[in-house]
């Protein structure tokens, strides 16, 4: 699924530029959850824009493959066409786009990306009904602008719903349990496990044990100055929580 | 930052903009300006020229209280010591300020006891304007079918719009005094609420615009003649649309309206401000004053449809437009909302503003700009973050066709206390044709550091964030970039209430989309 070797990136330009990621591999197969933690300035974030293309992140070193296809040289619209999804940490707002609209283009132009005929608006809605529903948003919060005035907590909800409608093949979830209450953890977490599939892989970027309650990973990393240090099960996750980073890193340089 | 150069002999089409746009902005060239008729009616006038006698001659005109006389002396004092100012990026002949009258008002009385006492004349020159003053019009939009308005006020579904309608100096006629009334609210002209309720203006009166704020504002508070005032109560939702017409008539007359709306803790209002003269050869001046208040948890959302006369192509005649606009957010989670499609005018001087004094309130700006012809506009906005967690938006639209040259000047400012206050800034503009320019003065000034400030002022420097958000989610970047301004200009007409929108489209025929290039 994702297969990620020794990846080096930096940030920044020209003499700015700085190295996050320093010789990261990583392989997460299909139906796997695989959980990221780390201490800030880790790289954590700095990971997930690389693997989605953002601008000023420059890969100098290293591969990512997402179902064997290179992705590093693919524009961002073309690794989300490939089944690429980035749940954001600080979701942004799009003035006067209502969700619906913004989902539904994203979704078209995903699938013509991919030669697919566009969903019909019967269908689009009747999912997206479906789908709102489980995540609590009402039909009104849809039709708001993208983020415009969303709480923390909704702002979540409509990553999940955002994602829930586009059905990728391989999620990213960046911080997704920052600024959520125990409830909307709860809401958000039944989501993305609905989502877990045998074809289907994830990434959970996290600080907190707590998510990992909710959705249960299948593998633990401690990424630390742009390396995984030391992987694990789900009880690596329970001791960083009582050992806290300092221990466990310690203990793996 | 925008200068226009395309090339010489054909208006050079930017990519996305359909030539119906630019059919549309050519249409508005002066010789289609439809409001352009005047009116024939006899008119009193004050002594031409400006001196105290004058003040005091309004003043007495208005049957006003000593307060009010010595408050207008006072600023008139005030003008005699100030000078025209000259920074702005506009430029026309220096104004005579002795040979323009002062007021003039329709010889038959200045107030009407009921509609049907208003001059025909009048009536017909509102009608076609296309604002019935009869309220039975008002509602069912045909005559005749007039039989029961009682009926339509039930009729939920018919969009009800209140109207004052300023002629030259004097309000002429106030539509659904009697249902307002009920609500609580108190609409009438700022004239009548001087005389009926004296404490309430004097409460908010120059508290948003001193007397001393600028040249214009100081000279309005001397000699302003007429305008609106509104008083909406706590908790109360104003149960319609508000709405001024102001009519500039006469000639040589300035008009200097004075408009006051104060919204009490947690009370909403959306006021309309439409602007039409007729087609004069010489300058007319018109130095209007608004302030809103807005307390605790209030909203007022004003709108401005403005057609002033703008002068011939050559640039002869037109009305200088130096407007003073200011909201203040003196509540906690108040919010004020300016909206304004400004097509007319030779010179416009203009920045709506909001004092963001309340913790968490929000100010916003929302413009769409057309200039053509001769025409100059000066315009923008100002945002003073002084409440913490205060929000800001401005979205500017700035269409600039013919000769004319616009330039859009903003300032937001974040005040040291001002914890987490945002702004958002976007300002987009559209040339068309080879000899017209825009430009972009955006200020900014912060004394926080975790103040959010986003300017954008080309597609090319939309928000990266916003970008790579939309592209992330499957969008090409022209996808994303078209994405995103559809939905910055739909901001501004959405902004519009229902019927204003529709004035404001028939009046701009212009397809915004794709005017960032």
């Amino acid at each position: 699924m994702l297969k990620i070797e020794n990846l080096v990136a930096t940030v920044g330009e020209g003499e700015d530029a700085k190295e996050i990621i320093k010789g990261l591999t990583l392989d997460v197969p299909a139906g796997e959850v695989h959980a990221i933690m780390g201490p800030n300035g880790a790289g954590k974030s700095t990971l997930s824009y690389v693997l989605t293309g953002r601008d000023g992140y420059e890969v100098t070193g290293g591969s990512a493959e997402l179902n064997g296809a290179d992705i590093l040289d693919m524009e961002p619209e073309e690794r989300a066409a490939k089944g690429l999804f980035l749940s954001f940490q600080y979701p942004v707002e799009i003035p006067g786009v209502p969700v619906m609209t913004f989902v539904r283009t994203a979704l078209n132009a995903q699938r013509k990306l991919r030669g697919e005929e566009e969903v019909s608006a019967a269908e689009f809605l009747k999912k997206s009904r479906a789908v709102a529903a489980k995540l609590k948003l009402t039909p009104e919060m849809l039709k708001r602008p993208v983020n415009v005035g969303f709480s923390g907590g909704e702002k979540k909800r409509l990553e999940i719903f955002q994602m829930m409608m586009l059905e990728p093949k391989f999620l990213i979830l960046d911080e997704t349990d920052s600024g959520l209450d125990i409830d909307a953890l709860k809401t958000v977490s039944d989501g993305v496990n609905e989502l877990r599939d045998p074809e289907r892989g994830m990434l959970v970027i996290t600080h907190y044990q707590r998510l990992l309650d909710h959705i249960q990973p299948d593998k633990v990393h401690v990424l630390a100055n742009g390396r995984i240090i030391t992987s694990g099960g789900p009880e690596l996750a329970l001791r960083l929580e009582k050992e806290g980073y300092d221990g466990v890193l310690s203990e793996a340089v | 930052m925008a200068d226009g150069n395309p090339s010489a002999d054909e208006v050079k089409v930017k990519d996305g903009i359909d030539q119906n746009t630019v059919d549309a902005a050519r249409a508005l060239e002066s010789k289609n300006y439809s409001a352009g008729f005047s009116t024939e009616i006899e008119q009193e006038f004050a002594p031409k020229g400006l001196n105290e006698d004058i003040v005091r001659f309004i003043s007495a005109k208005k049957e006003e209280p000593e307060w009010m006389l010595e408050w207008r002396l006072k600023a008139f004092e005030r003008w005699l010591q100030m000078e025209e100012p000259d920074w702005s990026n506009v430029h026309y002949p220096p104004i005579d300020y002795q040979d323009a009258y002062y007021y003039a008002a329709p010889k038959k009385g200045a107030k009407y006891e009921s509609i049907d006492d208003v001059p025909e004349e009048i009536l017909e020159t509102y009608k076609k304007l296309g604002i019935p003053l009869k309220e039975a019009e008002v509602l069912l939009g045909v005559e005749g079918a007039a039989d029961s308005a009682a009926d339509a006020r039930t009729d939920t579904d018919k969009p009800r719009v209140a109207v004052d309608a300023v002629f030259d100096s004097v309000s002429v006629a106030t539509t659904f005094q009697k249902e307002l009334k009920e609500a609580g609210v108190i609409f009438m002209s700022i004239s009548e609420a001087i005389r009926e309720y004296p404490e309430l203006v004097q409460k908010y009166l120059g508290t948003v615009v001193p007397q001393s704020d600028n040249y214009f504002a100081t000279l309005n508070c001397a000699v302003f003649s007429d305008g609106t005032f509104v008083y909406v109560p706590k908790g109360v939702r104003c149960p319609m649309e508000l709405s001024t017409y102001f009519r500039m008539n006469a000639q040589g007359t300035g008009q200097f309206e004075r408009t006051l709306i104060i919204a009490d803790e947690g009370a909403y209002v959306s006021y309309l401000e439409g602007c039409t003269a007729p087609m004069r050869d010489e300058n007319q001046l018109h130095a209007a004053v608004v302030e809103l208040v807005a307390l605790e948890d209030a909203e007022i959302k004003y709108s401005t449809v403005q057609n002033w006369w703008p002068g011939d192509e050559e640039g002869k005649g037109g009305v200088y437009n130096f407007v003073t606009k200011r909201g203040d957010c003196r509540g906690d989670r108040s919010k004020i909302s300016w909206t304004q499609v400004e097509t007319g005018s030779a010179v416009t001087w203009k920045y709506p503003s909001c004092i963001l004094r309340g913790d968490d309130s929000v100010g916003e700006f929302y413009s769409i700009a057309v200039t053509n012809g001769r025409q100059q506009a000066d315009t923008g906005t100002k945002m003073l973050h002084l409440g913490k967690r205060t929000k800001s938006r401005i979205i500017s639209k700035g269409i600039s066709a013919g000769n004319s040259d616009q330039t859009y000047r903003g300032l937001v400012s974040v005040h040291k206390k001002a914890e987490g206050a945002r702004n958002f800034t976007q300002c987009d503009s559209l040339l068309i044709g080879d000899t017209c320019g825009a430009h972009t003065v955006p200020y900014v000034e912060t004394r926080r550091a975790d103040a959010q400030l986003e300017h954008e002022a080309t597609t090319t420097k939309l928000s990266e964030d916003q970008l790579f958000y939309a592209r992330q989610r499957g969008l090409d970047e022209e996808q994303a970039v078209a994405l995103l301004v559809n939905g910055f200009v739909r901001d501004v007409i959405q902004q519009l209430p229902m019927e204003f929108a529709v004035e404001a489209q028939s009046l701009l025929q212009v397809s915004l989309e794709g005017s960032v290039g």
